[in-house]
């Protein structure tokens, strides 16, 4: 007696995202419907959140290298004997200002993303006679935090010239090493930040959909909010631990 | 039982859903962005499958310099002159370099995953297009900054592909050591970006764009080994370029990251303090899951292929997802099998070694299964499937000596012997190709629209079977009888002399199973203009991709997406109207 049973129920095909039986989710399942907006943001985050984690393991890497690498004794040729060479580097003052810095464009950015969500809400209303018009005398928090971002980062620069005036240059000590390794590859990714917001400023003078202007703000908002955590955590790291 | 009338086997039709409208994409008109810039993940797909092509041929030209330098170290070839010791380094270094990165890596995710990921779960292309290309063009500029490495004053790096330093880290350590190694560590970089940029990928399209009906546990195995693999990129790769950033300081910028106090050519050089083990730790916790990227996607497809070739599901799918899964999880706690030489204490020798004996516990529950699968089938032996039992035997071959390997006592005297080339060469570097073939005999059709020819992948097999049997399995011998590998010539020393017969008869097999290659070639490329046409699903499969035209048209499923209904194995079906249903095929139900 030769039956096929079929895997799913002949009124609802099953769509869960894993699991059994449980109706179309708006998490995976519903397929490739490009031009939603909610499916379109839920899909950027989802990616970022998938990119973060590729770069917490480049910094957490570093991590295990800074304190491996403090454990470490040292051969003196001359006594021919081992010993500890890390001594930790005495950090600028200005990173603390700088840290203030970065903490306040986090802010900033998050107005921008309020502001950029506010716009597109008044976007689908502005054919509407008599719907508020878009004040040009806003401030553009967008801006604000390009120009703290540059600041942050100029700040970092004003820290190494700091460290290279007080002797310890990328090669003089394990420590000073890791300074500026850390404190530089986190200002290459949040110029990327940077660089990201600014296509987002020129996506605006260009007049690219609210939508599209939305998912990059709440995007790299989340980026910079991570980079900002990301730098407090360094910061933690090389005051901290040794 | 659902819709049952209780007589006969009757089909009854039930309502169909229809698949709901998807925004069709626009296919791109000009050279440049159809086939150049193109945001398309099959046109992607293609670029990175010819990238690995042309980079596996240019790996396997560099293994037949090695092979005959090992046999005849004093020829003069034409072009190439005589291989001298360090540039038998040289070779040996960039063999490895481009096979495990751009054929082994490249191949089965960047190709077959871009290009069939996407069709399998119903979409109409990756999460992030721009994402995309950009992946694929950092790897290609990755793959001609390896290349020039040749081309630079010094010649190639020397230091193996796993770059150990002080040798990587000291430009003054030897030829090929200068703008060489840092050709090499730029090349490896922008491949860990580009693998990055593609894990993120693969990861969101496979959480976030699977047509409706198409739950995880309905996904091909094809896509959860991608999907799997996808995560151990996105969290190795991040490891490895941390380590070239490293290494590129230590050679540029004077850092003690890895080099410790250490006299070069009679002259201390300018570091201290730093560990070359550290870059081993970190470069084996990228490494070890390494040979997983390289082999996941393989077993993906085998189990793919087993059960289309046998008209039988997969024995245990659900088994098959938790095996992959576990040995990504143990592909990251295994690392240190390959630092037992290093001086570590035994207590973590011991972990690591029971860790790494533990995947052979997934591993068997995959073997088993692929045994399982095939048991009482009505297989069908056509190129893809044989290509696919291929890689089952060469992974039991290959995958055996790993228990000896991962045990320290015995790892000790066999770790710097072609018994490991042979282990390797066998479980990650031929198994995997092998699955590349399968991959290609099969989704051929679907990709150019033409058959291969079926009696030029016959003989395409054989060769390739027998003779990677004939080359690898013999190194395990030399491997026991104490042939260190690495050294570049043998021939002149008196305790390697009885093993010379077995070295020659070795480079003699190289030469015709590389020979054969070049079947393998010739197929590919005649039969896209002269093959014989194919119907839109030539070997009678279920997944998605053969639901749709031959060649796929830009938007994978002409401005619809299907709604999914079925698993992806319906293979022999009691009471359907074939032996498969497909996955789109809505409820139809056999009555008693």
């Amino acid at each position: 007696m030769a039956s096929y049973t079929p895997t799913v129920s002949i009124d609802d095909p099953r769509t869960a995202t894993g699991g059994d039986g449980v109706l179309p989710p708006d998490w995976g399942g519903d397929g490739d419907s490009f031009g939603f907006f909610d499916t379109r943001l839920r899909r950027a985050r989802l990616g970022l959140v998938v990119g973060l984690t590729g770069i917490a393991m480049i910094f957490i890497s570093f991590t295990s290298a800074y304190v491996i690498r403090q454990g470490l004794p040292t051969l003196d040729p001359r006594t021919n004997t081992l010993l500890h060479d890390w001594f930790p580097v005495p950090l600028p003052r200005l990173l603390l200002i700088n840290t203030g810095v970065l903490l306040i464009s986090s802010v900033t950015m998050e107005l921008a993303r309020r502001q950029a969500a506010r716009k597109r809400a008044l976007a689908r209303f502005a054919s509407v006679a008599g719907a508020p018009e878009h004040s040009k005398e806003e401030i553009s928090w967008l801006a604000l935090t390009v120009v703290l971002g540059l600041s942050f980062l100029a700040g970092q620069w004003m820290a190494w010239r700091e460290l290279a005036a007080s002797g310890f240059y990328v090669a003089s000590s394990p420590s000073s090493s890791f300074v500026y390794l850390l404190t530089g590859m986190h200002g290459v990714h949040l110029f990327g930040g940077v660089v990201a917001l600014l296509t987002v400023g020129v996506a605006s003078v260009l007049r690219r959909s609210a939508d599209s202007q939305l998912i990059a703000v709440d995007v790299t908002g989340r980026y910079w909010h991570f980079m900002a955590a990301l730098w407090v955590y360094i910061l933690c790291l090389l005051e901290f631990v040794h | 039982m659902a819709g049952s009338t209780g007589g006969g086997e009757t089909i009854m039709a039930t309502r169909q859903i229809a698949a709901h409208e998807i925004h069709a994409h626009a296919a791109p008109q000009g050279f440049l962005r159809k086939w150049v810039f193109s945001l398309d993940h099959k046109v992607i797909g293609l670029q990175y499958y010819f990238l690995a092509l042309t980079a596996v041929f240019v790996g396997m030209f560099l293994s037949l310099l090695m092979r005959i330098h090992l046999i005849w170290p004093n020829v003069s070839l034409p072009l190439v002159g005589e291989i001298k010791p360090e540039t038998y380094l040289s070779l040996l270094t960039m063999h490895g370099t481009i096979m495990v990165f751009f054929v082994l890596t490249t191949a089965p995710q960047g190709g077959f995953g871009n290009y069939f990921l996407p069709i399998q779960i119903g979409a109409a292309d990756m999460a992030f297009p721009v994402l995309n290309m950009l992946s694929f063009w950092v790897t290609f500029i990755g793959y001609i900054v390896m290349l020039s490495a040749f081309f630079v004053v010094g010649g190639a790096p020397l230091h193996g592909w796993t770059g150990y330093p002080p040798l990587s880290a000291l430009p003054s350590a030897g030829p090929g050591e200068g703008a060489g190694a840092d050709l090499w560590i730029i090349s490896i970089a922008l491949f860990c970006v580009g693998a990055l940029m593609s894990a993120l990928n693969f990861i969101t399209t496979t959480l976030d764009m699977r047509a409706r009906g198409m739950t995880m546990m309905r996904m091909p195995l094809t896509c959860w080994a991608w999907f799997i693999t996808a995560i151990l990129g996105l969290l190795a790769f991040g490891v490895l370029f941390s380590a070239g950033i490293l290494l590129l300081l230590d050679r540029n910028a004077g850092t003690s990251f890895f080099v410790p106090l250490v006299v070069v050519n009679g002259q201390i050089a300018a570091h201290k303090g730093g560990s070359p083990l550290l870059w081993q730790h970190l470069f084996w916790f990228f490494g070890h899951p390494e040979v997983y990227i390289a082999i996941l996607p393989a077993m993906g497809l085998c189990s793919q292929l087993v059960s289309v070739f046998s008209r039988k599901p997969i024995f245990g799918y659900k088994a098959m997802v938790y095996a992959m899964l576990s040995i990504g999880l143990l592909g990251f706690m295994v690392w240190g099998h390959h630092m037992f030489m290093s001086g570590m204490s035994p207590y973590s020798a011991f972990a690591f070694s029971v860790m790494t004996m533990a995947i052979g516990v997934p591993s068997a529950i995959k073997t088993f299964n692929w045994l399982g699968t095939l048991w009482g089938g009505r297989i069908r032996f056509y190129s893809p499937m044989l290509f696919a039992i291929g890689f089952v035997s060469l992974f039991v071959s290959g995958g055996i000596s790993g228990p000896f390997l991962a045990q320290p006592t015995l790892d000790i005297p066999l770790h710097d012997t072609y018994f490991v080339t042979g282990h390797f060469h066998l479980i990650m570097g031929v198994a995997s190709i092998f699955g590349i073939f399968a991959a290609t005999y099969y989704w051929f059709p679907k990709m150019f629209g033409h058959m291969m020819s079926e009696s030029l992948a016959r003989w395409h097999f054989w060769f390739t079977f027998v003779g990677t049997y004939a080359i690898f399995m013999p190194m395990h011998y030399l491997g026991m009888a104490g042939h260190p590998r690495r050294y570049s010539q043998g021939t002149e020393l008196a305790f390697l002399q009885p093993l010379l017969p077995l070295q020659k008869f070795i480079t003699y097999v190289a030469f015709v199973t590389i020979a054969a290659q070049f079947i393998f070639l010739f197929n590919l490329f005649w039969s896209m203009k002269y093959g014989k046409k194919a119907s839109d699903n030539p070997w009678e499969a279920t997944t998605l991709e053969w639901t749709t035209a031959t060649p796929p048209p830009h938007d994978n499923f002409g401005g619809r997406t299907p709604a999914v209904y079925n698993g992806p194995y319906e293979y022999s079906v009691p009471g359907a109207p074939r032996d498969y249903v497909m996955q789109t095929d809505p409820a139809t139900v056999a009555a008693h």
